[in-house]
């Protein structure tokens, strides 16, 4: 199965996980400090960024673009709860 | 009920709130306070800057019709967007609906959820726009975060004036107005600044250096006194007030880490002495120990926001943290803890919930929580004692940033949560 590393940076741990798992399955498990509200791509409290390896990342959905715009996210801004890793190396941050 | 000019062609059309005794849940408004808009004339048109609390748009309306006709204004600007200076916006708007309205370009979105109307005509500004009413130039300078996302400060080239919206203004009711006129407001100047522009110390600092250079010789806030003698002072203050209430003595060289804990029995207490041995056996790093049943909430904010780690030991009563814990963490709007490095531990009867609950809260309050707290059922053994010793070791080595960076697998993880 295709892997990806993602490496959350506020906590310095890296996670080898399976392509296509959503940052919201791995940032909860290991502690990571995104915090999560509606957890349905509504809310923006999830909004984190993508350190590097934004072209690792699912592109943005209709839903998650609009909810990034409203709350004048950058370009490496993404929502934990919609955004998946696709493969190789991706390094994120909250907030 | 009369416009009061500050200078030629500019009037003060705000409203007086002398009864208000708290403002918006948190402040305190000993002598009530002013909702200051103001309205300048130029020779190819007037423009109004900010207009008032809803309930005192009937004043605001008739200072307003005592210096200009409805058809005469061509601009409204909005520094700041929060109810108490939007209020008597849609009315406005409704009786000059050929005015343009300019808003700062963080703005935009809260505009919508305040009016509730998609249909609004507006144009968003930056630092570096401007309009012109002929003669004179309203300047806007973005100044975020002072104390919201969208507020700005408008600059009036030719007079000198600076409306500054919420920054450098209190909430303080004088119908004399100017700061040379009025009562002694030193303290509501303070305690404003403290209460609303505080945890935005670093934002004050960029907003400063867009201010000074402009030297004002008339500063035209939101709320209060008008400071027309020696605004200079004002600004100069908020450059002493955007500094740490404390001084960093640990020097630039250590980190600090602050442990508070709260112990029924003594065991949370044994693990705060044991995390303490531990963190300082790593170079760099100064580290202080309280006991929260020992003090009062205000000097710890103080401490909170210098420190570059905060530790909590909270035992667990009744499945909860205690409360003296809960208040210092429901106490830090007041400061940035954003990005500072959190633990937690404690002592436990039945179930121990209080540590991942202290974890959980400094996450929403944005902190980096990157070592997973301790959790000792009951009296603390020799062997959970050493525990926590290595907790408090591997809470400065990260603090330090010596830690040595962890590579897991999904499956470790999963498994790691299992036995959780």
């Amino acid at each position: 199965m295709p892997k990806a590393n993602v490496t959350f940076e506020d906590i310095g741990v890296t996670v080898t996980v399976p392509a296509g798992t959503r940052l919201i399955e791995i940032s909860e498990k290991v502690g990571a400090g995104i915090t999560y509200g509606c957890r349905e791509g509504e809310c923006a409290t999830c909004m984190m960024r993508i350190v590097s390896g934004m072209e690792n990342m699912s592109e943005r959905s209709v839903l998650e673009d609009k909810v990034l715009q409203e709350n004048m996210a950058g370009r490496q801004h993404r929502l934990a709860c919609q955004a998946q890793v696709l493969g190789g190396e991706v390094v994120v941050r909250p907030g | 009920m009369s416009a009061i000019e500050l200078a030629p062609g500019v009037h003060w059309i705000g409203a007086l709130d002398p009864d208000l005794r708290e403002f918006d849940i948190i402040l305190k408004t000993a002598n009530g306070t002013t909702y200051n808009a103001y309205c300048v004339r130029g020779s190819e048109g007037v423009a109004v800057i900010d207009t008032v609390k809803e309930n005192r748009a009937e004043d605001f309306f008739a200072r307003l019709e005592a210096v200009t006709a409805y058809d005469e204004i061509k601009v409204i600007v909005l520094n700041h967007l929060e109810p108490d200076h939007t209020g008597a916006l849609p009315e406005l708007m409704r009786r000059a609906p050929q005015a343009r309205l300019y808003i700062s370009i963080k703005a935009q979105i809260m505009l919508k959820g305040l009016l509730k109307s998609d249909e609004l005509a507006y144009t968003p500004v930056n630092t570096g726009d401007s309009v012109s009413l002929g003669d004179r130039t309203l300047r806007f300078l973005h100044t975020p975060f002072l104390h919201w996302p969208d507020t700005q400060c408008t600059w009036l080239e030719e007079a000198g004036i600076l409306f500054s919206g919420d920054v450098f203004g209190c909430h303080y009711c004088d119908p004399r107005l100017f700061n040379d006129k009025v009562g002694d407001f030193r303290f509501s100047f303070e305690y404003y600044y403290q209460h609303i522009m505080r945890p935005f110390r670093e934002h004050v600092l960029d907003a400063l250096e867009l201010i000074e250079p402009l030297a004002p010789g008339l500063i035209a806030p939101a709320h209060g006194p008008i400071l027309r003698d020696a605004p200079a002072r004002y600004v100069h203050r908020y450059r002493q007030l955007a500094v740490p209430q404390l001084q960093n003595e640990a020097g630039d060289h250590a980190k600090t880490l602050v442990i508070f804990y709260l112990s029924s029995y003594g065991n949370t207490a044994r693990m705060a002495q044991a995390v303490r041995d531990g963190a300082e056996e790593v170079d760099g790093v100064r580290v202080s120990v309280y006991d929260l049943q020992g003090g009062e909430v205000g000097p710890f904010v103080d401490l909170v926001e210098g420190a570059d780690g905060i530790v909590f030991g909270s035992p667990t009563i009744n499945g909860d943290a205690v409360k003296p814990v809960w208040d210092l963490l429901s106490s830090l709007t007041m400061v940035n803890v954003r990005d500072k490095f959190g633990a937690a531990f404690g002592s436990y009867g039945w179930s121990g919930e209080a540590v991942s609950m202290l974890e959980d809260r400094m996450r929403g309050l944005k902190m980096r929580v990157p070592v997973k707290g301790v959790r000792v059922k009951l009296i603390p053994t020799d062997d959970e004692l050493t525990l926590c010793r290595a907790f408090g070791r591997d809470l400065a080595l990260n603090l330090t940033g010596q830690v040595v960076r962890k590579v897991i697998t999904m499956e470790e993880l999963n498994r790691s949560q299992a036995h959780a």
